[in-house]
């Protein structure tokens, strides 16, 4: 394994685009070297936010470091880029599994046997949480531990009175409400240099909700649900709690552009909790 | 190779992604319809239209926001999705798609289409 590890290091070296790194962070992985793992995984993400099989990679090395709120979240991203991954249906599984929520944990495996019928792996563990026991190893996945006392994901924070997003990640800087016309109703945006460039960026997005409804109409697509856009520094993900606000998330390119949709649910359940008490 | 042919290979290599059910060039500055292999029904000038001036705000605001000009974004709606990339000669490469598609996949294609288109 230690040969194949430093094949792969060295093939990455010279190919920081490679796929390799998939391979590499999971093999390193086996052998507990989770912090390395971990690197390689996150690098990966930069390079390829978009890939499922990242996600998932990252998912476990996550759960491994007992990180369970974010390798919870990464397996939805994963499920978000591609809705059947079996890696990801069995790995929420085994999480729902940790927190006793049998239940989500069945529904997951057999949305996994749907996609993987030939699977046995599957089959065994969905015998086993329809017997109330929690599986011993979900390939892929890291072998059952102590159950986890807190729930997963944690649910946004009670707000304070006056402040949107108070309790948030980034609520001073990287999450910003906006009314249709472009009005700052919470929350701030700071560039790198740590200017607030709310109000510029709230004057460009005036209508964007209308533009994005319109569009979404025109092509039969239902409600529009959020726009995530990838930029060169940065991701952002547009969302519209209600009808007429705007919520926008903004956080770097480390964060990968799954994970800002979540964020931005989060932020959107603050900001309609917040506009119900003060519209 | 033409143009037209070069327009229409990078529009090939999208629509052939399981769950798009088209694909357009569009011109970013006045949001003409430049190429376009779309499905039946879908009205491609006015989606058009649309995108390229929801491009634009988001190009503005993303550049306010010190995060760069964007890549790639994506319109998430209950029943599909829109998805483009902008080419640095002002054309979008833009995808209509079904709600379960792999947008990782279609994301990878639209960037190689907008390096065909150049």
């Amino acid at each position: 394994m230690a040969d194949e590890i430093k094949k792969l290091s060295s093939q990455l070296a010279q190919d920081p685009d490679s796929l390799v790194f998939l391979r590499l962070g999971e093999l390193l992985r086996h052998k507990g070297q989770l912090d390395a793992a971990h690197r390689v995984a996150v690098t990966g993400l930069e390079r390829h936010p978009h890939l499922a099989d990242a996600h998932d990679l990252y998912a476990r090395i996550l759960t491994d470091k007992h990180d369970y709120e974010r390798a919870f979240d990464e397996w939805d991203i994963t499920l978000r880029i591609a809705p059947t991954h079996v890696g990801a249906l069995k790995g929420l599984a085994f999480l729902y599994f940790k927190v006793g929520d049998v239940e989500q944990a069945a529904a997951h495996l057999e949305a996994a046997q749907r996609a993987a019928p030939d699977d046995s792996s599957i089959a065994q563990a969905l015998a086993l949480a329809r017997g109330g026991h929690v599986p011993q190893e979900t390939p892929g996945s890291p072998p059952a531990t102590a159950p986890v006392e807190e729930p997963l994901p944690a649910a946004a924070q009670p707000l304070e009175e006056a402040r949107v997003f108070a309790g948030l990640e980034g609520a001073d800087e990287g999450l910003l409400l906006l009314d249709a016309s472009g009005r700052v109703l919470g929350g701030a945006l700071k560039n790198a240099q740590g200017q607030d460039v709310s109000d510029a960026v709230a004057a460009y997005l005036a209508g964007v909700s209308q533009e994005a409804a319109r569009t979404s109409k025109l092509l039969a697509l239902g409600k529009w649900t959020g726009v995530a856009a990838e930029g060169r520094t940065g991701h952002v993900h547009l969302t519209a709690p209600t009808g007429d606000a705007l919520l926008l998330v903004v956080r770097d390119r480390a964060v990968p552009m799954g994970r800002l949709a979540i964020i931005a649910q989060r932020a959107a359940g603050a900001a309609r909790r917040w506009l119900e008490a003060h519209g | 190779m033409t143009a037209t042919a070069s327009y229409g290979r990078a529009l090939d290599l999208i629509t052939r992604v399981s769950g798009v059910r088209g694909a357009m060039l569009v011109s970013a500055e006045d949001g003409i319809v430049v190429a376009e292999q779309l499905m039946e029904g879908i009205k491609g000038p006015a989606v058009a239209a649309l995108a390229a001036s929801l491009a634009t705000r988001l190009l503005r605001a993303m550049e306010a926001a010190g995060v760069g000009a964007s890549l790639f974004w994506h319109l998430q709606a209950e029943q599909g999705a829109l998805l483009v990339v902008p080419t640095p000669n002002g054309i979008l490469v833009v995808a209509v798609a079904e709600p379960d598609v792999n947008v990782g996949l279609v994301r990878l294609e639209l960037l190689r289409a907008a390096e065909v288109v150049g």
